[in-house]
Parts: C-alpha cells; structure tokens; sequence
C-alpha cells in the first residue's frame, strides 16, 4: 500500500515536477523532435507514481517483486525517461541521446533497450491488455504486485482498448489500475471533435470498473485515488486524470499543435523561464 | 522404395487405408502434455476452444486458459504482458485472425518487444474447405516470416505438430505455429527424429533430377508424385522443410545443388511463403531454375479439401508437371 503523503512530502513532489518539466523541455530541445503537450500534462502524475507511489527498486529494476507500471501510449515517453533518470535508473545526461543513433532512449519505448520499461509501446490501444497479462501472471503466481498501466483519450479509439476494457471487467482484475490521460488533445485536433469519447465515467462503469475523477495536477487527489484502487479487489480501477496539455507552458497549454512538436531555441528559453517563475509557488497554487 | 530409412517414415504411406489425423490434433495434444509438465504454460483462445483443440487443456487446466472472446488483439497483447512475466502463453485462433487480423499488435508487443509468446495460427490453406478463402490463411506464411526475432514452424503431420509444439514451448522467444484442419495422411511415426534446424530429407535418391522441398500437409503429396516419378524412371528428392525460419541454409544449397533444379510445394500463395524463402536462399548462392506449386496469386473457395487441392493445381500430378517443366529448364 502506499504510504500517507505528507505535506513535506507533497511539496516536494511538486517541485520535483517543476524539475521533471524543465528537463522535459531540455531533453525535447536536443532531440530536435518528439511530444510535448502530453509529457508536460502527465509529469504530476510520473513523479507521482516514481517518488511515491511504485514499490521498486531504480537499482534492480528486474526485481520480480517490483510494481509494474506500463505506459500504453508511448509518445509520451519523454516524461517517463526524465523521471527514469531522476529516479536513478540511468545517468540523467543519457537524456540528451532520445531519439538520437545507438541510444536506448528509442523514440517510442522499447523494453529491451531500457532496464525498467515494462512494454515497448507506440502503436496505441494495446498497453491495458499487456498490463492485464501481467496482472493475471501475478495472481497465478499468487504475488502481491500492482500493475499500473497509464493510457490516453485518444488512444481509447483504438477497439483493442475496448476488448480489454471488458475483459478486465468480467475477471475482475483487482490487482489492475489504469490511469487515463484525459488532456482533450490528439493530433488531428480535440477529441471530442474526432471522435467523442464521452460519457467516459458511465462507459467504464458500465464495462464493471471502479471508476474515479481526478485532478491530474492535483498530486495529493492522485495519491488518494490510488489508495482507493488499491482497496478496490473485486473490479480493476480506472482513474480518469484530467490534465491540460502541455500544463506549465503558457503557449503550449491545450493546444493540439503541440501534441507532436518539440520546442525551439527560443521556443525552450521562454518555456524554461516560466518554468522557473513557479519554483518554490507551486503548492500554493492549489491553494 | 526411397524412403529415407534413417527418419523410421510410416512405410504404411501409400496405403489405400493410411492412417490420418489433423495437424491441430497435435497442437492439442502436446498442450495436455505441456500442462502436465510445466506450470508455466497458459493457453489463450478467441472463442475457438474446440475448433483449435485447446477443450482438453482447458479442461484438465481451468486455472490456466483464458477465454478471451472474439478479441484477437486483446487475446495477442494479453500474451505478450504473461509472456514478460515468467508465462510461457500460447494462442489460438484461425490463423487469418491470428496473426492475420493482430498483425501489429504481434509485432509490437510479442516480436520486438521479445515476449516469449507461442503464436499457433489454424486452419491455414485451402484444405480449411468449405468455410470458403475468408477462412482460409494462405499468407500467413508471407506475413510472420517478414519478422526478425520469430521461428517459424510448419508440420508436416500430426506427430510432427505434437513434437513442434512441445519443442516450442523450451524455445526462448516467439514461435509461430502452422495447423491444418482436415485430417491428412500421417508420413512420420513417433520414431522419426524431430530436427529444428534442418530440412530433412524424406524421399532419397541416388541421382536425383530435381529436389521437389515441400511444407506442411502437401508434403504427402510431393511423396507421391515422387513414387510416381519413380514408375517413369525420374529420380527426385524430396524435402520436408518444417522450420522456414531460420530457414537451413546449408541443408538447401546442398540438397539443390545435388539436382540443380528445385520445385517447391506449399499450401499457400506461391509469394512469401516456402517458396520465397528458398529462392531467397538459392539466389544469394547458387541460382538455379525453379518452380513453385502453391495458391498462385489468388484466392480460393468453398469444396472439399481434396477437390480445392486438385483444382488449385496443388496435387500430384501438378507437381509432376512442375519437375518435368523445371528438369526441361535445366536441360533447356
């Protein structure tokens, strides 16, 4: 179970989000390609799940015990290697070689080039079946570990998502929580203009899922709701974090454009420069 | 008789009364084997349960197949997380579903992601029958062999299907699996030795005239056009390629190069299957003229396996033409 969060604690957390954006904005910078919009909007959420919520081990991540957090939609990955790096799974200079020749910081993630990536992902719609695989591997092996699987609203139009949805639903996989990036964005614009998704809350809790709302900036909200899911065995759990795109940069702040761009020189120098305005403001902003 | 004596061949072969038994009966049967001596195994099914023989490890097994409905995507990556977690998965469905339908999601989340799933794809060729060309997989080859990482096996019989599955399952990796629905002549006996790395030769001659290499099934068929052939004085070998990746190299230039003339036999499309695999071999090494007896660029139908092979120029007598052809063009 995860362990209370205490005030100390949550500022903490939220500075280190300021961090994890600002090194989001560099790394994007020097690999002269890849997503903004949804790391930024995901980071409150990483840095919750790597410096509070995951029972594991940056120093042995094939511990077999370890939680499992797979990331379905991988675009979004250069979230997940800056906190990787912070967390200490890899040299946080290894950032500047994302996308780059000979890395292992592929431009979508791929298991086997990165000790602690749980899936190779990019292709959408297919993360919250693996993590299921995962979650019924451990209730054969009668072990204790969660699998925490995070998606996106548009990747929801996948069908694959949906013949998941169902399947977790009928075996009640309890040991199963997913968390959906519900930022409003994809590339072609917002989604509810593509392709809607809504009623979101009643699809899931029509498919037998425990169902929760959430700020997804909201670090202590978030935290809650995994103890929540955490208690929930009897139905897999799904956390519908409502984020802005692109949260922290005012230009980039729910615009679709910036779903698939990265910054420029100067472009990065103004993102920076607000990031570092909200150094040490940034819990009272929930206030 | 040219039965090559060391493989212990069913001599029984061209018998009127030739014992037969489905490809897939193997598959369900070394899975019931596979239960009993590895807890790891899991079998995963779309709603073919019966159909793809997996109804008796469900049964003796319950805790360790999972019923995925008619989801074979769902079915694939739910594979792929098991297979990362110490599972050894295999799944079932009609091999134009799967890997036909989950093509990506395979790729993805099984091949590259190095997941150590067993993919078994049934009622692949034309023999599938009566269901019609929707049913019948006849690119399935063409389209896992295109994938680096994976092995790909066809058996030729059913106790070559129980001793592929069964070696599969101590493969580190993603094997694809290839079964036929009717039930076929059995041309190997539990006394033939099962060898992954090499094509084996099943028909042996002293100086043969071209080197008919056949897959699956329609092996049985090469065997008979070769014991025909034998009535015209015309000495063949035959191969039985059950591994078409990684596909033995060696075995095939040297069988090719004792003939100089090669004919290829697959109940599926002529392009990217066994016949792709082997000019893409001899090509590199030493090119030789080359015939191919398979679906030739188009889909077939409804009708009874027997009479689908013989209209889609599949049987004996059209591969002896392809020798005949194939040996004037060597001669030529």
């Amino acid at each position: 179970m995860t362990s209370e969060l205490h005030e100390e604690k949550l500022q903490e957390l939220e500075e280190k989000s300021n961090e994890i954006r600002q090194l989001i904005i560099k790394t994007l910078l020097e690999a002269g390609s890849g997503h903004s919009a949804g790391p930024l909007g995901m980071t409150d959420i990483f840095c919750a799940f790597y410096f509070h919520i995951l029972n594991h081990d940056p120093k042995k991540p094939d511990w077999p015990e370890r939680d499992r957090l797979v990331l379905s939609n991988g675009h979004i990955c250069p979230v997940q290697y800056v906190t990787m790096a912070l967390a200490g799974y890899f040299p946080i200079e290894e950032l500047k070689t994302l996308r780059k020749i000979d890395s292992r910081l592929q431009g979508h993630p791929h298991r086997t080039a990165l000790p602690g990536l749980e899936t190779t992902s990019g292709p959408l719609g297919e993360g919250l079946s693996q993590a299921i695989g995962m979650a019924l591997a451990a209730k054969l092996d009668k072990k204790d570990y969660r699998i925490y699987v995070l998606t996106s609203d548009g990747e929801h139009q996948e069908g694959n998502i949906w013949e998941a949805a169902m399947f977790a639903g009928k075996n009640k996989i309890g040991n199963l929580t997913q968390v959906i990036d519900r930022n409003n964005i994809q590339i072609d614009g917002f989604t509810e203009n593509i392709m809607p998704l809504e009623p979101l809350r009643e699809k899931y809790l029509a498919f037998n899922w425990e169902v929760i709302d959430v700020d997804g900036h909201n670090i202590r909200e978030f935290v809650d709701a995994i103890g929540k899911a955490q208690s929930t065995h009897q139905k897999p759990t799904i956390i519908i974090a409502h984020t802005i795109p692109g949260k922290g940069v005012s230009f980039m702040e729910n615009d679709y454009k910036w779903h698939g761009s990265a910054p420029d020189d100067e472009q990065a120098k103004q993102a920076l420069a607000e990031l570092r305005t909200l150094q040490g403001k940034i819990v009272s902003e929930h206030e | 008789m040219m039965l090559n004596p060391a493989l212990k061949l069913n001599q029984k072969i061209f018998d009127k009364d030739v014992e037969v038994a489905p490809t897939r009966k193997g598959y369900g049967d070394a899975l019931e084997k596979l239960g009993e001596v590895n807890p790891n195994v899991v079998v995963l099914c779309a709603d073919l349960t019966d159909s793809t023989q997996c109804a008796k490890f469900a049964e003796k097994f319950p805790e360790r197949f999972i019923e995925c409905g008619v989801a074979e995507q769902n079915m694939a990556a739910i594979a792929a997380g098991l297979g990362v977690s110490g599972k050894i998965p295999f799944i079932s469905s009609y091999a134009t579903f799967s890997p036909g339908k989950n093509w990506e999601t395979i790729r993805t989340t099984i091949v590259y992601n190095q997941s150590n799933v067993k993919i078994a794809g049934h009622h692949s060729g034309i023999v599938t029958g009566a269901d019609g060309a929707t049913h019948q997989a006849t690119e399935d080859i063409a389209i896992v062999r295109a994938w680096p990482w994976i092995k790909v096996i066809v058996p030729c019989d059913w106790h070559e299907a129980l001793r592929a599955t069964e070696v599969s399952a101590d493969i580190k990796g993603p094997v694809y699996l290839r079964f036929t629905r009717d039930k076929t002549p059995v041309i190997t006996t539990d006394k033939t030795p099962f060898d992954i790395n090499h094509a084996q030769v099943y028909w042996l001659s002293k100086n043969p005239q071209a080197t008919i290499f056949g897959t699956g099934h329609l092996l049985y068929y090469a065997l008979a056009a070769a014991s025909e052939l034998e009535k015209e004085k015309i000495e063949v070998d035959v191969v039985n390629v059950a591994t078409i990746k990684p596909i033995d190299e060696k075995g095939i230039i040297s069988s090719a190069e004792k003939s100089g003339a090669v004919v290829t036999v697959e109940d599926h499309q002529i392009t990217g299957g066994l016949g792709g695999a082997i000019a893409e071999v001899l090509s590199r090494n030493k090119p030789l003229p080359m015939e191919y007896i398979g679906l030739q660029d188009t889909f077939a139908e409804s009708g009874k396996p027997a009479e689908l092979i013989k209209k889609y120029k599949m049987d004996d007598t059209a591969i002896i033409e392809a020798v005949k052809k194939v040996m004037e063009r060597k001669n030529g």
